[in-house]
């Protein structure tokens, strides 16, 4: 019995429930729809028996009569017979929804949605449809999603009919739109209305559905309108959609610079994770590390590993990998700060020279033992995109990126404010003498400042990997620019850090629709050079003693 | 001292002797073997190995270039491969004229790529390079104005140490993008190639190879000479006071922008030469010169051989390279991991580079060496 309600072809994603999971559902579920089930039962049943009559006239009654019944399953009948997928035993008279098939068809009871066994194609004989039949159908499935207690559902349904409107939907949007209480529902099935009267011989329908219309997005709508504005025959209906085309066109505007904000905002937050292990090191320490990039490659490359060795995690893997890219770039970041950056303090330009050479070192590694630029999967929960409306989308990746970005930077505000080894990084930053009198340790807060920076690097990592290929040169595109931001913003200071990155990606972003994406980035890297002339300590400079070193 | 003969004071030391024996040699023999023994002749040298050879002498050259900042003035460029590549272009750009009506398309005025790209006329930047002498200026010119443009504003706003090698990583990171681009009219990604002669002469004949050789040669030495010259003027003194204490040079008053800028705009001068005779000899400019990686590479030259000392630049850029040569041969894939050794080796263990510590031990030798018979002589 439990079996019988596996009958999905889709993979489960994910985490597959235990094997006690089924037939515990499967009782919630006859616990709850027992009594429902039983009252309608009888009706819908004799009236699914009735869909194989001989002639289309009774055929249209007994869709009318699972019209009527309102039992839960009668949507799929109807959408089954739509299909052709309704089929009767000529044994038993008794109907079956099933897939077809060459040996064996898959039956399912059309009053209960459970398996009901194999049969022989030839023992069965499909409903026919016609023309007339099919409409009916259509709108009646129609008619149930408006009818749908679920708003969401409802402006689905409705989306779904603008998307080929003829006169039966028109028809009954038009008996719905007077019931409806919803206002976006509402709306969305006046403008579908709107956009067929648009359609209409008549000049004042016309001139109404122009102005209803203003407020569209719709591309088929400013498609239609736009042709109205040169071939209209009435002179009002012309100026109208004149007008409203002006003001969708200005509200289109409006919507693309704020998708051009998001994507300012995008590349701005992955400047900022990007840049921001190296304001630590780079600002409490002084030393820059050229490696850093790499160290990004090292998460993104977590990532990729622990998908590719656990590929049933697939939905978690990209949180797992956060932690585990924080650890495995942060150890690397503390070897080569104990291996090497130690020897050097006090040399800036050898400690660069040193940590070049390992960046080179940890490409090469990366390029020799394992796969070049990869795509890493996306977890389902961060493909796809967020509607706004017509003229709007945000993708939820860029999305969770800019998320993760607050996260993250809140996190290391708290580090750094809150605990004990924040106070040490914050004292020795302002000065290192002074921090040692009073006994700070700063070869050990060196180090785990070195660590923080770099784990910060591999968390940057991850979150790169979700918007583009994992490959040995991953860190190396992303170098130059978080070394811009650092030091535009301001060296050691963690909100100049993000205020350069997320208006450096603003900057970038708001230039390259009239520059290019390569003009764009030109412009901009001459503006910093310039602006780093005029204020060589960023916009939000240290101040006092810490200013000195 | 003061009495003696320039060239007896510029070649005082017994570093720059060796340089100026060693480069005299080689340019004298390196083209006598290519162009009397006969082909099968056992010392016979391939065009190959001396194209080689001259091209790490335009390396040495651009070593020499950045080891005149850094080294003596410590200013850690990261973009003078981008004045090698701006020269380079230049010379370039002559060579492209020059093919005329030779090219693919037979154009005679536009370069294949210009009319690949539907363009009818000259850009007003090409004009003149169809003349050698207007090459040649443009040789110096475009790479010292870039740096003097830079340096004024860099220099004069007191940018310095790593803030002032980000900057300049970032420049010719920018100018690489914008060379990159088809519309900028310098080629695009393919750069320019094809080249067909210098001067009248095909730029594939023994004659003019062996022309290029020698030039290169003369060069490094006047530009090596000049460089010391330099270093051990008056304001060379300055410039390296800046080196060690810029704060209290400027207090004494000398005006450390204005030495900083000159010293700046004379390398990158410099560097624009030695790409100018890079180009005709390897045969190819492409916007990859222009890379970041490049001019950390250069500074490593720089560092190997030992900053500081002008023939160890020269010394520096012709191991690191041959090495290069050896390695990306031999065993490709092992030569990044050399390189990157070769970086932490040597700023971690060898901060005076190869030559210095060689320089380093034998002074100890001699020393020991005096030493020795003092003990002998105690009861």
């Amino acid at each position: 019995m439990s079996k019988k309600l596996v009958h999905s072809k889709r993979p489960v994603p994910g985490i597959l429930p235990g094997p006690a999971f089924w037939p515990m559902l499967l009782l919630a579920m006859l616990v709850l729809l027992a009594p429902v089930a039983r009252a309608d039962d009888a009706a819908f049943t004799a009236a699914v028996s009735g869909l194989a009559a001989d002639n289309f006239a009774d055929k249209s009654a007994a869709v009318a009569a699972i019209v009527e019944s309102r039992h839960a399953n009668a949507r799929a009948v109807l959408a089954a017979l739509l299909d052709g997928k309704l089929y009767l035993r000529s044994a038993d008279n008794r109907v079956f929804i099933t897939d077809g098939g060459e040996t064996a068809l898959q039956l399912t009871d059309p009053s209960t949605l459970t398996s009901a066994g194999n049969g022989k194609p030839d023992d069965f004989q499909r409903i026919t449809t016609n023309n007339g039949l099919r409409k009916t159908l259509r709108s009646a499935i129609a008619g149930f999603a408006l009818a749908d207690p679920d708003a969401g559902a409802r402006l689905a349904a409705v989306k779904e009919m603008t998307r080929s409107l003829d006169d039966e939907s028109a028809a009954m949007l038009r008996g719905a739109v007077d019931k409806e209480t919803d206002a976006a529902v509402k709306q969305a099935m006046r403008e579908a209305l709107a956009y067929v009267n648009l359609a209409s011989d008549d000049a004042a329908t016309r001139l109404a559905a122009v102005q209803e219309l203003r407020a569209s997005l719709n591309a088929d709508v400013y498609n239609r309108l736009t042709t109205l504005v040169a071939d209209d025959p009435d002179e009002a209906v012309r100026a109208a959609a004149k007008a409203v085309v002006s003001s969708i066109d200005s509200s289109r505007r409006m919507y693309s610079s704020v998708e051009t904000l998001f994507f300012g905002l995008s590349l701005g937050s992955v400047l900022v994770l990007a840049a921001i292990g190296l304001a630590i090191t780079f600002g409490v320490m002084g030393v820059i590390n050229m490696a850093h990039g790499e160290l990004m490659m090292l998460g993104a490359y977590c990532t990729y590993f622990i998908q590719a060795w656990f590929p049933g995690l697939t939905t978690w893997s990209v949180l797992i990998a956060i932690p585990v890219a924080f650890l495995v770039s942060g150890a690397v970041g503390v070897a080569i700060e104990r291996g090497i950056v130690r020897f050097l303090y006090g040399r800036p330009l050898e400690t660069l020279l040193a940590t070049f050479g390992v960046s080179l070192i940890l490409q090469q590694l990366v390029r020799g033992y394992s796969a070049n630029n990869v795509p890493v999967e996306t977890p389902a929960w961060m493909a796809g995109s967020l509607q706004i409306n017509d003229a709007l989308s945000l993708t939820y990746n860029r999305l969770y990126v800019l998320l993760f970005m607050v996260l993250v930077f809140v996190a290391l505000q708290l580090i750094l404010r809150k605990t004990s080894l924040g106070l040490k990084v914050r004292a020795v930053a302002q000065n290192r003498n002074m921090a040692r009198a009073m006994g700070v340790r700063t070869e050990w807060v060196d180090a785990l400042t070195f660590g923080l920076g770099s784990g910060i690097a591999g968390v940057a990592g991850v979150a790169l990997s979700q918007l583009a290929n994992v490959g040995p040169n991953l860190g190396q595109q992303y170098i130059i620019d978080s070394f811009m931001v650092v030091v535009f913003g301001g060296v050691g200071n963690l909100w100049g850090t993000l205020v350069s990155g997320l208006t450096l990606g603003i900057v970038n972003k708001v230039l390259e629709p009239w520059a290019g994406a390569v003009l764009a980035k030109i412009f901009v890297l001459i503006a910093l050079i310039l602006f780093i002339q005029r204020r060589p300590r960023g916009l939000f400079p240290q101040k006092g003693r810490a200013a000195e070193g | 001292m003061r009495g003696d003969s320039l060239l007896a004071r510029l070649a005082g030391d017994r570093g720059s002797q060796l340089f100026l024996g060693i480069v005299l040699l080689v340019g004298v023999v390196v083209p006598v073997l290519h162009l009397v023994p006969g082909d099968g002749s056992a010392l016979h040298l391939s065009t190959y190995t001396m194209t080689l050879i001259g091209k790490y002498m335009t390396y040495a050259l651009l070593a020499v270039a950045v080891d005149l900042v850094w080294g003596y003035c410590g200013i850690l460029s990261l973009g003078h491969a981008a004045f090698f590549a701006l020269g380079g272009y230049a010379m370039g750009m002559y060579l492209m004229r020059q093919i005329g009506a030779r090219g693919v398309y037979g154009n005679p005025v536009l370069p294949d790529f210009m009319v690949f790209l539907n363009w009818t006329e000259l850009p007003w930047f090409w004009h003149g390079f169809d003349m050698f002498w207007f090459a040649c200026v443009m040789v110096f010119l475009a790479p010292g104005l870039l740096a003097f443009v830079f340096g004024w504003f860099a220099f004069r706003s007191r940018v310095t140490g790593v803030y002032l090698s980000i900057i300049t990583q970032a420049l010719t990171y920018a100018l690489m993008l914008a060379f990159f681009r088809n519309d900028m009219g310098f080629g695009g990604n393919n750069g320019m190639t094809d080249f067909k002669d210098i001067l009248g002469f095909s730029i594939n004949a023994p004659g003019t190879r062996v022309a290029l050789f020698v030039a290169s040669a003369v060069s490094l030495l006047l530009g090596y000479f000049a460089c010391r010259y330099i270093t051990l003027s008056r304001a060379g003194m300055v410039v390296q006071a800046i080196r060690d204490a810029e704060s209290r040079t400027r207090f004494i008053g000398y005006r450390v922008e204005m030495y900083k800028l000159w010293i700046f705009t004379f390398s990158a001068m410099l560097a624009g030469l030695a790409g100018a005779l890079y180009v005709p000899q390897v045969g190819i400019i492409n916007p990859s010169e222009f890379q970041p990686i490049n001019s950390i590479e250069v500074v490593i030259w720089v560092a190997v051989g030992g900053r500081g000392l002008l023939y160890g630049a020269v010394a520096g850029a012709v191991l690191v390279n041959y090495a290069k040569s050896y390695f990306t041969a031999a065993l490709p894939e092992v030569w990044l991991y050399a390189l990157g050794t070769l970086f932490v080796v040597v700023t971690l263990f060898l901060p005076r580079g190869v030559v210095g510590a060689v320089e380093q031990l034998w002074a100890r030798r001699t020393r020991a060496a005096a030493a020795t018979p003092a003990p002998a002589v105690s009861p």
